[in-house]
């Protein structure tokens, strides 16, 4: 098969941080008793109008920023207009002609290494539809549906980005790196196994880059960047298949089946996608002032790519270490706030790529404060504690949020420094196993750690084992 | 004089004196209701339980000397397309068979804070979608001055309800004329006050863009008491205005000397009843006689107005009306798959207008026709309402004009001829397309029926339109034969 | 009834499909006839010229009419429901969608 060549543009939907939703005063939380965060507004009771979440409005002019884009200083909504079970007014509030933010970008690695910036065309607010329960185990094997409309009109932000991304593994990247920043950016949770972000892909292939764009196949139901992934990988492969062969391919909607690994075409009543937008008369324009602009970035907090960029020449640390952290928002701001308290930077960033790494619960918060962090790697190096006890006080801050200094007290983990006690059981040692003693003044030098061995067992590893080294060492040699 | 024929300030007297109770003057027009209703059909729903309830506690009220405002125990109505919680809103629809509103409108609630009793709700043109009220789902309203003629519509029943005494006050909607064509019709006030002056909260809307409340009333000061009383800025309604409320009782029968009142000469053409321009003539007298100064003036892009309407109003009803699809509240037909479901049940809820309306609208919208259809009327809109604004930047205070190019017609003349039903909102659409107040007061009986004429303003001089109103308003038009 | 210029029988049924209406017919030829005079009376409108004229979308010149994020009352779930034509628990009902 010969090489195509793959233009891929991608289309996000992420539903923004806000408490109430876009245009009433109702709940977003995820997990609530269906249709019960629902009130006459986002029902579309007759009669009810749409207020603006004016957080809303700033929240996407956060993500504007944070993705390079112009923010426009005059926008307005629109009326999409379908029926669908899932939407209650028979339209969806969007912004279409005029968008709030426009012409952006982000920066990706491509194949080579080489930094390459993905255009992002427009990103829109708009209202979220409602969520519906099939009878079957999907739509297409239901008797009956049934519409849960607490998700109904909770703010979203529609990001598109230009055709600019030539790969599967660009198209992972991106997604990755976009879900970062706009977490970063607290615009939204990102939760894709949860629906908070959402991506579809547009993919074509053509033989030459001179010829013209291939036809474009939409992909949808994709719930993770790897599923981003693998689908792109079978789409090329699919796209260019049809092509060897002469067959003609038809631009489309196809459904990515996780568990099949395959896409296929969806099924639906033949819509005609006129969707007759025309400007939402119930709600005034927004205008978007260089002022307010400016208000809004003194509240950006710190993007991913300067993040990197200080860990690794402020702090000192690797650019592996550095981009690992960055890579997961909590371990990163964990890192931030437990420095600011006095961690030595290397030492946190080492705890937090092992030992936190592995315990996080990414869908829990943390259980303990930054300063309980810092103060557990406070104990560790002082030599209040060893390392090994440090872990397992760790262990038991996630099970039970408890303080350090509480849990070390508790389980007894406190490090015998005491001179006289540890001289004593020095001597102990010494005087109880005359053949390694021997061995040792025969120059035997690794006997010595047998001995001190025996001193941390008698101590319950407690002993401070620096100091059973030293005192150890002037025993042996007088 | 019987009660129900005493206007409201008349009424507010006795009441204040307490001659009168709140629950005598409501079971006045409850038997008023019961005698005329069945030979007029005003009302789609009367409420007598709820309309005693509400009198017994503004008599309380009075009783303790906590009387809340002006319409404290005043019986009125509701045209049906304004939400009243616990109380059945249709909007003239099938659809809408038996819904019961979780919420009241706003300007409802502001009502009924100042102590409003509900009769009931009034009958209307489904979904306001008409100018006759025959396109209601639930039977035809006739007017009070000859039960063989239409009462005007959309809001009909309000206007039949205030000249036949089965309430003291209305509240109607106007898109397009709703509130004053039917005020003409039926020889009462009526005032569709600025675009946004009323909160739309509530008001279950035809086109969102045009769509206003008004008032029906005995007397122009009747209306100026509730208008005070309704309007205001709605912070559920994005498109209200902060704009202060004016003294709209105190500008009723302020002076007009000084004024400056202009007649368009669009709208006094051929195709405009000969009484009605004798009509007119006979009120620019009165005015001169009262030291205002009248002139006539040019709106040049009035004949354009129509057209624009009909496009825009369509175009926002077919999307205002998509929600109507049988899963969250109103009528379902079954069918076996949603889509058939959606089709059926729209198809079987709607009117024959409604449909063509949402076919109209769908179509202006639809991909190939929107810059043809659609976005043009929005670009002659802007003509529209920039003719107006040129005419009160150069210092008039009102427009003078006939509100319909003709008295009440026969019920049934026009109904199956929907354009020349259409080509009764002449006179009437350019003011909601330039977003102005304006009312209609009734000046003369012409062969039997009332003849009123219309003062439009510019935009939040409803002062204006009430002190100018009250000048040529003629006394309270009384049905005989009722 | 002969066929109209502006709108056709075959226009009707693309707009009624975008409408969800059903017409039968006769009713479609009816609607064709109808709508057709309404939208030749519409065709005045293109004697106008609006070159460079601004489209006009809202009277009041409102802007950034917004309501603080904070969380007000939701509808109990069965005062959501009461108006439901059909309900399964919590839910609202429909019948199947493919």
């Amino acid at each position: 098969m010969s090489d195509y060549i793959t233009t891929i543009g991608l289309e996000f939907h992420a539903e923004m941080k806000t408490k109430t939703k876009i245009f009433c005063s109702c709940p977003t939380d995820f997990a609530a008793a269906p249709n019960t965060h629902v009130c006459p507004v986002c029902l579309g009771l007759p009669g009810v109008l749409p207020v603006l979440n004016k957080h809303a409005v700033e929240l996407a002019v956060k993500a504007g920023l944070a993705l390079n884009c112009q923010i426009s200083e005059y926008s307005k909504f629109d009326r999409k207009n379908y029926f669908y079970p899932d939407l209650p007014k028979g339209y969806q509030v969007t912004q279409f002609p005029l968008p709030i933010c426009k012409n952006g970008w982000l920066e990706i690695e491509d194949a080579a290494g080489q930094a390459k910036k993905v255009r992002i065309n427009r990103i829109h607010m708009e209202e979220d539809a409602g969520k519906l329960v099939h009878s079957g185990d999907n739509i297409g094997n239901s008797d009956y549906s049934l519409p849960d409309y607490n998700r109904a009109a909770v703010p979203l932000i529609e990001i598109v980005t230009e055709p600019d991304i030539s790969s599967a593994d660009e198209a992972k990247a991106f997604g990755e790196k976009l879900k970062l920043t706009l977490e970063y950016a607290g615009v939204s949770d990102v939760r894709m196994e949860q629906g908070s972000l959402r991506c579809d892909v547009n993919i074509s292939i053509r033989a030459r880059e001179s010829d013209p764009l291939g036809v474009k196949v939409e992909i949808k139901n994709l719930n993770s960047f790897r599923a981003v992934h693998r689908a792109i990988c079978y789409e090329e492969m699919r796209q260019a298949e049809a092509l060897e062969y002469g067959e003609k391919l038809i631009q489309e909607t196809r459904l990515w089946n996780d568990a099949l690994g395959e896409t296929r075409p969806m099924r639906s009543k033949e819509d005609s996608h006129d969707y007759r937008y025309f400007p939402e008369p119930d709600l005034p324009p927004v205008i978007v002032s260089p002022e307010w602009v400016r208000e809004i970035a003194a509240t950006m907090p710190e993007m991913p790519d300067q993040r990197v960029n200080r860990l690794r020449s402020e702090l000192g640390l690797s650019d592996y270490d550095s981009a690992q952290l960055v890579a997961v928002p909590a371990l990163a701001l964990l890192f931030d706030e437990a420095v600011g308290l006095g961690a030595e930077p290397k030492m946190c960033a080492n705890w937090l790529l092992g030992d936190v790494a592995r315990l996080l619960n990414p869908d829990q918060p943390l259980p303990f404060t930054a300063a309980d962090f810092a103060a557990l790697l406070d104990e560790v190096k002082s030599g209040a504690i060893n390392n090994n006890s440090g872990k397992e006080v760790l262990a038991e801050m996630f099970a039970t949020g408890g303080k350090p200094a509480d849990i070390i007290a508790a389980r007894g983990f406190a490090q015998i420094s005491d001179s006289s006690f540890l001289e004593e059981a020095v001597a102990k040692i010494i005087a109880a196993n005359p053949q390694p003693v021997a061995d040792f003044k025969g120059g035997k030098q690794a006997a010595i750690g047998f001995l001190i061995g025996q001193v941390m067992k008698e101590t319950k590893g407690q002993a401070n084992p620096n100091m059973v080294r030293e005192f150890m060492l002037k025993a042996l040699s007088e | 004089m019987t009660y129900t024929q005493m206007s409201m300030a008349e009424i507010r007297v006795l009441l204040d004196d307490k001659q009168l109770s709140s629950r005598e003057l409501t079971e006045a027009y409850l038997r008023r209701i019961e005698k005329i209703e069945p030979r007029l059909h005003a009302y789609i729903k009367v409420t007598p339980e709820q309309a005693l309830a509400d009198a017994d506690a503004a008599d309380s009220r009075r009783a303790a000397g906590q009387c809340l405002s002006a319409i404290d125990g005043v019986p009125m109505a509701l045209k049906d397309i304004f939400c009243s919680e616990g109380v059945v809103t249709t909007c003239a629809s099938k659809i809408l068979y038996n819904y019961q509103p979780p919420y009241d409108a706003t300007c409802w609630a502001k009502l009924k804070a100042g102590g409003a009793v509900l009769l009931g709700k009034c009958n209307m043109d489904e979904f306001a979608m008409g100018s006759s009220t025959e396109n209601s789902a639930y039977g035809v309203t006739h007017n009070p001055f000859d039960p063989d003629y239409v009462p005007g519509g959309s809001s009909g029943g309000s206007a039949a309800a205030v000249a036949a005494d089965l309430a003291a006050y209305t509240l109607g909607t106007d898109t397009g004329g709703s509130v004053r064509q039917p005020a003409h019709f039926c020889g009462v006030v009526g005032i569709k006050p600025t675009y946004g002056r009323i909160s739309r909260y509530g008001i279950i809307p035809y086109a969102s863009s045009l769509d206003q409340a008004g008032v029906l009333a005995k007397s122009c000061y009747d209306a100026a008491t509730v208008l005070e009383i309704a309007s205001g800025q709605d912070r559920m309604d994005s498109t209200s205005a902060p704009q202060p409320v004016g003294a709209y009782r105190e500008a009723c029968g302020r002076s007009v000397a000084g004024m400056r009142i202009g007649v368009p000469r669009e709208f006094c053409g051929e195709g405009v009843q000969s009484a009605i321009l004798d009509e007119l003539w006979a009120a620019v007298d009165k005015l001169r006689a009262q030291g205002a100064a009248v002139e006539e003036v040019s709106l040049p892009h009035t004949p354009y107005a129509l057209p624009v309407y009909y496009v825009l109003a369509c175009a926002e009803a077919s999307s205002n009306l998509a929600r109507y699809d049988g899963v969250r509240y109103g009528l379902r037909e079954a069918a076996d798959n949603v889509y058939d479901m959606f089709a059926a049940s729209r198809s079987a809820g709607f009117g024959a207008e409604v449909k063509r309306r949402i076919m109209l609208g769908t179509y202006a919208l639809s991909s190939g026709y929107y810059d043809a259809y659609y976005n043009k009327t929005l670009q002659v809109r802007t003509l529209i309402k920039q003719d107006y604004d040129r005419v009160f930047a150069d210092g008039f205070d009102a427009l003078l004009t006939p509100p319909a190019p003709s008295q009440a017609f026969r019920l049934g003349e026009k109904v199956d001829d929907p354009l020349t039903m259409y080509l009764q909102d002449v006179c009437t659409v350019p003011v909601n397309l330039a977003g102005l107040p304006a009312i209609v007061v009734p000046v003369a009986l012409h062969q039997g029926l009332p003849l009123g004429l219309q003062l439009i303003g510019a935009p939040f001089a409803e002062e204006k339109l009430f002190t100018a109103g009250s000048a040529i308003e003629s006394a309270r038009l009384v049905p005989s034969g009722l | 009834m002969s066929e109209n210029k502006i709108i056709t029988a075959a226009d009707v049924e693309y707009v009624a499909k975008l409408a969800n209406l059903r017409f039968d017919e006769a009713e479609k030829a009816e609607t064709a006839v109808k709508l057709g005079a309404i939208l030749e009376y519409m065709q005045q409108l293109n004697a106008i010229d609006v070159t460079g004229v601004a489209a006009t979308t809202h009277v009041l010149e409102l802007t950034n009419v917004f309501r603080e994020d904070a969380v007000g009352e939701s509808l109990s779930n069965s005062s959501a429901l009461a108006n439901a034509p059909d309900k399964d628990g919590a839910y609202f009902k429909v019948p199947k969608i493919i």
